[in-house]
């Protein structure tokens, strides 16, 4: 594991970790054992990672990521695509779960790929991470004021009501939105959709 | 100056340097065939669109620029998808131009539709739909640029109807940054401290081994690895994919590794404390059960393609890079650190090689601070010596063997002969009778294991070393699934010569059901004269041959050696129960080698086949 927990590949030579004396295989299993940080229950894998790649934002693009991960058997726990501030990229944030494959094979295959530009590797802890939530919720009248309370302590917002229903929205880190899907549950969830995490590094 | 965008496509394949396209015309590429009637682009008319893509294949492999391949939309795309998949699994550079339907129409289950770039997605490095003419310099610039550098491999580019009839401003890429690939950088040169690390693990090694792959002939590297043995009498191994990247009478040439491999080179890598790995992925075909391979051996793996380096086996030290670049580097860093053994040393050590076999040669060395390898050089010697690769003789009554065949055709044909083998048994024993000289002589399918690769991947080494004789030794089988692009030869004016060993079976099928399956033999009869391959190649143009007599073989071989005009096949028939020998059975360890019977053992098993058929 390199120094602040942030890996990139596109320009860096990774001869340069074997160089150090460590193998690659080395380097890439050391930070798989790290992503397995201790810490409250949480929905997907135990040993995941996040990747932040960018990618022209070209047609096809997400299909040969994804066509990559199916081909060589990699797991994608969660999945983000979006462009970019500069209109010639997008960003694809990706949850992969490191029981399927060493996450040096995955990123070196990843940046096989001509469209793919570069690939951060964001350690939980060394990066920011945000996931939205949309649920829908049965609302009984009678816990109504209960379940508004709920989503005023996780500094949500009820998005649209109706008479014995709500949607709210929920924004923060992965955690707190299990923690609230969880608490939520026994209301009864009519729908509900998260849209996977997104992550920046840590400044 | 204005042209359509057909014209763009074939000035900007003129532009890369193509003398020669593969292909077939069909409704959406039609446009693109207009301008090839002027162009000085030679067309080679194929009879099947996969003959396109391995004729590319064969063409690429032996010249080492990229094979280029044209098809129309829809099914003859779909008929090169075996071509594209072979070449990524190889790593050769063909660029395939295929027709796509016009832009309105895509998404609507045209005529002659499909999902190209998707199709060939997974079989392509990259692929390219072109929407608008003014792009199409800079794709195929692209495409050409792709294919050949970093790890070489099949590109496509797809270009609408509508795209090839549309008119644009003609101009041509300069640099690398007009193609316009943000992210494709592939890396050179090896990193210094990992080459030093690497020639660090060299000086201590005491049972070194060079694992030779196809990178080496890639990477044009076959003098920087000559180099590298003489200045430390490492033994070499070459995969089915380097075979012709080192001399096969060079002494420290232990031959094939792996499942069909010598006995030599499976066991010198099985008790080696040191692997060097050179442009080679550790196929399992190579390491049998991957945790058994080579279990005392520290690993120095040099590729081009990252995602090699640990994909398999977990190298001690990884160095990406060419590998021609990065052995160069190696041997540099070997000389500086031990005083500086030049060229001098290292002509000597050659000589001594030469002269006085391998176990002297280290001793070349001119002040070498390198380890004298003689001790493991001699247990090589004694493995090579009773553990021969070798066949037991025709016995009276007997059907040809094949292993005779192939040395008698290796005996007559000049050295820098350009052989050319489809899949199965046929193809293991011409890489293990077969002297290899000269590099890029050796052209077959690898990683796919495509058979029919044969004969039309003859045609495209033909056609791109016209000079040389190019022989294809092919399996009956394989011969029966792309025989028809002897048609294609004979039109073409392509004289290649086969050589069926034709046993009548799927031989290497037949062989496993033999030795794992209990002889329940399962759909691997084919028949010794349906076809009648002497009558079909005669339909077909070619001189057609039929050897069944041991003596029949050289002067028919001479024969076909003697016809330049058109293509030769020649029938031999052979035995039937013959087997590809040393065999490491799938998922066994290395250390399960197992060899050819004894006569007496191999009468009894024969008995008992032959009541099976």
């Amino acid at each position: 594991m390199t120094a602040g927990g942030i890996r990139s590949i596109g320009n860096a030579n990774p001869g340069a970790d074997a160089a150090a004396g460590a193998g690659m295989a080395v380097t890439a299993s050391g930070a798989a054992d790290n992503a397995a940080s201790p810490g409250p229950a949480k929905r997907g894998p135990a040993r995941s990672h996040i990747l932040s790649v960018l990618v022209e934002n070209k047609s096809g693009v997400l299909a040969r990521v994804a066509s990559l991960f199916s081909r060589r058997g990699f797991n994608i726990y969660s999945l983000a695509v979006a462009p970019t501030d500069n209109e010639r990229f997008s960003r694809i944030t990706v949850v992969v779960d490191l029981e399927s494959a060493p996450l040096e094979q995955i990123m070196m295959q990843l940046d096989k790929l001509v469209n793919v530009v570069s690939i951060a590797e964001l350690a939980p802890s060394d990066a920011v991470q945000r996931e939205l939530l949309l649920a829908t919720l049965k609302v009984d009248p009678a816990v109504r004021s209960q379940l508004v309370e709920l989503v005023d302590i996780f500094e949500g917002k009820i998005v649209d009501v109706g008479s014995a229903s709500l949607t709210v929205m929920l924004a923060g880190e992965p955690e707190k939105l299990d923690s609230f899907e969880n608490l939520v549950k026994d209301h009864g969830i009519v729908d509900i959709q998260r849209t996977g995490r997104v992550a920046l590094q840590k400044l | 100056m204005k042209l359509t965008g057909a014209q763009a496509l074939i000035r900007s394949l003129e532009m890369e340097g193509v003398e020669v396209i593969f292909g077939l015309p069909g409704g959406a590429i039609l446009p693109v065939y207009d301008p090839i009637v002027e162009s000085p682009i030679r067309h080679v008319l194929v009879r099947h669109e996969q003959g396109a893509g391995h004729a590319a294949e064969g063409y690429a492999h032996v010249t080492g620029r990229p094979g280029v391949a044209m098809v129309t939309s829809g099914p003859g795309v779909t008929n090169i998808v075996t071509a594209l998949a072979d070449a990524y699994m190889d790593s050769i550079p063909i660029v395939v131009i295929s027709g796509q339907v016009a832009t309105p129409s895509i998404g609507t289950d045209a005529f002659q539709e499909a999902d190209t770039t998707g199709i060939t997605m997974g079989v392509t490095k990259h692929n390219w739909l072109v929407t608008d003419a003014g792009e199409i310099p800079r794709a195929v610039a692209a495409a050409f640029h792709v294919a050949t550098t970093g790890r070489p491999g099949p590109v496509l580019v797809d270009i609408p109807k509508d795209v090839s009839n549309a008119s644009m401003e003609w101009y041509w890429p300069t640099s690398e940054a007009d193609l316009d690939l943000p992210g494709y950088h592939p890396a050179i040169e090896g990193d210094p401290e990992a080459v030093e690390a690497a020639a660090a693990l060299i000086e201590q090694a005491q049972r070194p081994v060079l694992y030779v792959g196809g990178g080496v002939l890639k990477a044009r590297g076959m003098e920087e690895l000559r180099r590298l043995v003489d200045l430390t009498g490492i033994p070499v191994t070459t995969t089915l994919m380097a075979r012709s990247a080192f001399p096969s009478s060079h002494p420290l040439n232990m031959g094939m590794p792996g499942m069909h491999g010598t006995y030599t080179a499976v066991t010198a890598m099985q008790k080696s404390d040191l692997l060097i790995a050179l442009g080679t992925r550790f196929d399992d075909r190579v390491t049998g059960k991957v945790p058994a391979f080579a279990p005392d051996a520290l690993v120095i793996h040099i590729d081009i393609d990252p995602a090699e380096l640990g994909k398999i086996r977990r190298p001690d030290i990884a160095i990406r890079g060419d590998c021609r670049v990065v052995t160069m580097e190696v041997r540099e860093a070997l000389e500086r650190r031990n005083g500086g053994a030049g060229d001098a040393g290292g002509e000597r050590a050659h000589r001594a090689g030469r002269g006085d076999g391998a176990a002297k040669s280290r001793n070349g060395g001119g002040g070498s601070g390198l380890p004298d390898l003689s001790p493991w050089i001699r247990t090589i010697e004694t493995w090579r010596q009773e553990h021969p690769l070798h066949y037991e003789p025709q016995a009276p009554g007997e059907r040809l063997k094949p292993q005779m065949v192939i040395e008698t055709l290796a005996a007559l044909t000049p050295d820098d002969t350009i052989l050319v083998t489809g899949v199965g048994q046929h193809q293991m024993w011409a890489s293990q009778f077969w002297q290899f000289e000269e590099p890029h002589t050796f052209v077959t399918s690898g990683g796919l294991g495509t058979m029919g690769f044969a004969v039309p991947a003859a045609i495209g080494a033909k056609v791109g070393k016209p000079g040389s004789m190019v022989w294809a030794v092919d399996g009956d089988g394989c011969f029966q699934m792309t025989a028809q692009e002897l048609v294609t030869a004979n039109a073409e004016g392509i004289p290649v010569k086969i050589a069926i060993i034709n046993n009548s079976y799927l031989g290497m099928v037949r062989q496993w059901q033999e030795l794992f399956y209990e002889e329940r033999y399962s759909e691997v009869y084919l028949s010794p004269d349906l076809p009648d391959y002497v009558k079909w190649a005669e339909a077909m143009g070619c001189v057609g041959i039929r050897v069944t007599e041991p003596e029949e073989v050289a002067p028919a071989i001479e024969k076909a050696n003697a016809i330049d005009d058109r293509a030769v096949v020649i029938d031999f028939r052979t035995d039937s129960f013959e087997k590809v020998y040393p065999m490491v059975p799938a998922g066994a360890s290395n250390d399960d080698i197992m060899e050819m019977p004894t006569t007496s053992t191999r009468d009894a098993g024969r008995s008992s086949e032959r009541k099976a058929s």
